[in-house]
């Protein structure tokens, strides 16, 4: 099954290579990983997507907490929570038919263009990962130039938080 | 303390006796240099100097493994930090409290593949519980702090400390208080087990009918051996341990029924087959010792204790966990079980008692007495006796090893000393120096082969150096042991590569580096030699005992199979 987990963990050079390291020792899977630092500077924040059994992501859970440079994990797949996935989009975009129906797409998917050439659009969509796979399914496929994602960032809904 | 104004070598020499550290293991080399230059011509850290890196780790390791106080090693970058990551991994896997302080290249050269520089803190991080890059002098005390803390709680393990060597340049001077406390809020090993779960497991335990104590490591290591003594007495349950946990509870004890697991005890096995509730206390239901895992104690409810959460349910299932030091868990137990309403069902205990007296009775450790060769396991009851069970004995890896756990009958904590979770050849007789020197006055035995003692023979060159005066039980049969055993059952007898070819004179060799060499190769001469041996008291004593080259471990669990498909020996199969 799926998990996203959220780590809290120390701002310091080698924080991420141990998470990193460890999935790697260990044969977790890495589906994506994201962190960059919080509104604490002293703190980063890493969203991991990976997926296997419950005993599996337990003993990936105790793992990331006995790491001493993790402050907190919290598994956000328990409850409620927002996920979002950033993406940028390159489109080749030529042609007024093929631009309109391109920009109608990113407007339909709620992304924008954020780059544009004769020939070339780029479109910044976030959302779930679904939602971006469901555009790169619904653009003509011989559009797509270059793809990039961010992987998964997530959040607790409601009073739930991860924070010191 | 007023502070005083120290350069980062001084400090670490200052640390070092601050924090009650008397001995340090090393090998120097360039980016130590000024740190060697620290500790010249003072007194309150010795230095041992070792042959080879390797060496420096297992010492350290013996010591910490003797003492409980974390072991100490000081090697320069480069060739000098690769060559002791197996003495690192070695004490990771059994989790023994270590600090490694190892040089590195100046600040502003690393990542330039200077000379001998390598990225140490990448190297190590799989096989230390932490490691540190110093960037700062500055931050040089608080950092040796938090790696002596670190390595000695909890779980212990080895923590490294990358020194550059512009962060121990003597010119540059600060002031220096040693730091008393430390505080790091990702860090907070939980040492009180939760009241409820131990009410729980107190209630499981007492209504056990087929109990078995199933003791470990984390026993020795959180110093609990007396807590188990009494927890055991009370209750009159049968009690096993891993080859970690050897000592902790008296092996001389009726209740105690011997090793577990791979090369364990029949009736050790056989209770743990048919157990109704199992008993885990600081051990972590590694491979060797459950054997199938779909076959692992197949009618019992399992309770788990452990420091570490993450020991608990990584392989098998448990009913009771318990998060906790064992020491403080044992504690509280040991009183739920005094106040109790209830008392084990006694009936149902004597009945449980004759089924393991049965499984005793099958003498699984017996052996041919009148064989015209020496038996390997008739050495070690002889070492056994001449040192009244009261040595330390360290081993490395194979046959002997396993020969040493089942013959030699620890009855403290703290007394074997032995590579389990690694299972590294070369850790005898490095360990066996960090435990002498701890001990100066006790009888220090190296358990070894002529295969694994020559993975650190260099080391007999530290002995002389330093007086050691350990005595070494080589079980010379010509052949990697436990290579050979499981190329005679696994391979069908086709021993590719583990014959000992061309081995060196051994007792000439130890004369060679100033020690006593003997050769023993019959029989009636193993008890004479070695209490002569033994009485050589100032002496190292290297004795390579001829032995029977086709000896087998017996009992023996194949790799993959269950407790109870176990072989007695190659005439006395499973009943």
């Amino acid at each position: 099954m799926r998990h996203i987990i959220s780590v809290l963990l120390e701002n310091e050079s080698g924080a991420l290579s141990r998470v990193a390291g460890l999935f790697s020792a260990r044969g977790y899977n890495i589906e994506s990983l994201t962190v960059a630092p919080t509104e604490d500077a002293s703190l980063s924040r890493m969203t991991l997507v990976t997926s296997g059994s419950d005993s599996v992501v337990e003993q990936i859970i105790k793992q990331l907490n006995k790491l001493i440079d993790v402050v907190k994990v919290s598994d956000l797949s328990e409850g409620e929570h927002l996920e979002r996935e950033l993406s940028l989009i390159k489109l080749r975009a030529e042609g007024g038919e093929a631009r309109a129906e391109l920009k109608r797409m990113a407007d339909i998917f709620r992304g924008h263009i954020i780059d544009v050439t004769e020939s070339i659009y780029t479109v910044e969509l976030t959302g779930t990962g679904d939602k971006i796979d469901a555009f790169l399914k619904a653009v003509d496929q011989k559009c797509i130039l270059e793809v990039v994602r961010s992987g998964a960032t997530g959040i607790a809904r409601g009073e739930r938080s991860l924070s010191l | 303390m007023n502070s005083v104004e120290l350069s980062g070598g001084q400090i670490i020499v200052q640390f070092l006796k601050d924090e009650g550290i008397d001995v340090v293991f090393g090998y120097p080399g360039g980016a130590v240099l000024h740190i060697y230059d620290a500790l010249y011509g003072q007194e309150d850290v010795k230095h041992i100097l070792v042959r080879h890196e390797q060496a420096a780790a297992h010492a350290a390791d013996g010591y910490a493994r003797a003492t409980g106080k974390p072991g100490v090693l000081l090697v320069t970058s480069g060739p000098g930090i690769t060559n002791a990551v197996t003495g690192i991994a070695t004490a990771h896997m059994d989790s023994i409290p270590m600090v490694i302080l190892s040089g590195q290249v100046a600040l502003p050269y690393i990542g330039s593949d200077a000379f001998q520089e390598v990225d140490a803190v990448g190297i190590t991080r799989p096989c230390v519980k932490h490691n540190f890059l110093v960037k700062d002098v500055r931050d040089l005390a608080e950092t040796l702090k938090k790696a002596f803390y670190i390595a000695s709680s909890g779980r212990p393990g080895p923590v490294l400390v990358d020194i550059p060597k512009d962060t121990t340049d003597p010119k540059i001077k600060i002031p220096y208080t040693h730091p008393k406390k430390v505080e790091m809020r990702s860090y907070n090993p939980v040492v009180k087990g939760h009241p409820g779960q131990i009410r729980r497991a107190a209630d499981l335990i007492l209504s056990a009918r087929r109990p078995m104590i199933y003791s470990g490591g984390g026993v020795v290591l959180s110093n609990a051996a007396s807590e188990l003594v009494e927890f055991t007495r009370t209750l009159g349950y049968p009690i096993t341990s891993t080859l970690m946990g050897l000592g902790a509870y008296p092996a001389t004890d009726r209740q105690f029924v011997g090793m577990l697991g791979m090369h364990g005890t029949y009736e050790a096995n056989m209770g743990m087959h048919e157990c109704d509730v199992l008993i885990a206390i600081g051990a972590r239901f590694d491979d060797r010792v459950t054997g199938k895992l779909e076959q692992f104690c197949p009618t019992a409810k399992i309770v788990h204790i452990d420091i570490d959460p993450a020991s608990i349910a990584k392989t098998v299932k448990v009913d009771v966990p318990i998060v906790g030091d064992v020491k403080n868990v044992l504690r509280e137990l040991n009183k739920l079980i005094k106040d109790a309403d209830t008392v084990p069902d006694a009936a149902a205990l004597a009945k449980w008692w004759v089924q393991i007296d049965e499984w005793r009775g099958k003498n699984c450790l017996a052996y041919d007495r009148k064989s015209a060769l020496i038996k390997p396991q008739f050495v070690l009851e002889k070492v056994y006796e001449a040192t009244r069970g009261d040595a330390y004995v360290t081993s490395d890896v194979g046959q002997h090893q396993m020969w040493a756990a089942q013959f030699y009958k620890f009855d403290q904590p703290r007394r074997w000393i032995n590579s389990g979770g690694l299972g590294t050849m070369g850790f005898g007789l490095p360990s066996a120096m960090g435990v002498q020197l701890a001990f100066p006055e006790k009888e220090v035995v190296c358990v070894t082969g002529e295969a694994s003692i020559q993975m650190c023979i260099q080391e007999l060159s530290t002995c002389l150096q330093y007086h050691l005066p350990i005595k070494i039980i080589n079980l010379n049969n010509r052949y990697m042991g436990m290579v050979r055993q499981w190329q005679e059952f696994f391979y069908e007898g086709r021993y590719s590569m583990s014959y000992m070819d061309a081995l060196p004179d051994f007792v000439k060799l130890a004369e060679a580096y100033g020690h006593v060499g003997m050769r023993i190769d019959k029989p009636e001469d193993v008890e004479g030699a070695v209490k002569e041996a033994f009485a050589l008291k100032d002496r190292l004593v290297f004795m390579d005992f001829i032995t029977d080259q086709k000896e087998n471990v017996y009992p023996m669990i194949a790799a993959g199979k269950g407790h109870h498909e176990m072989h007695l020996s190659s005439e006395r199969e499973l009943a």
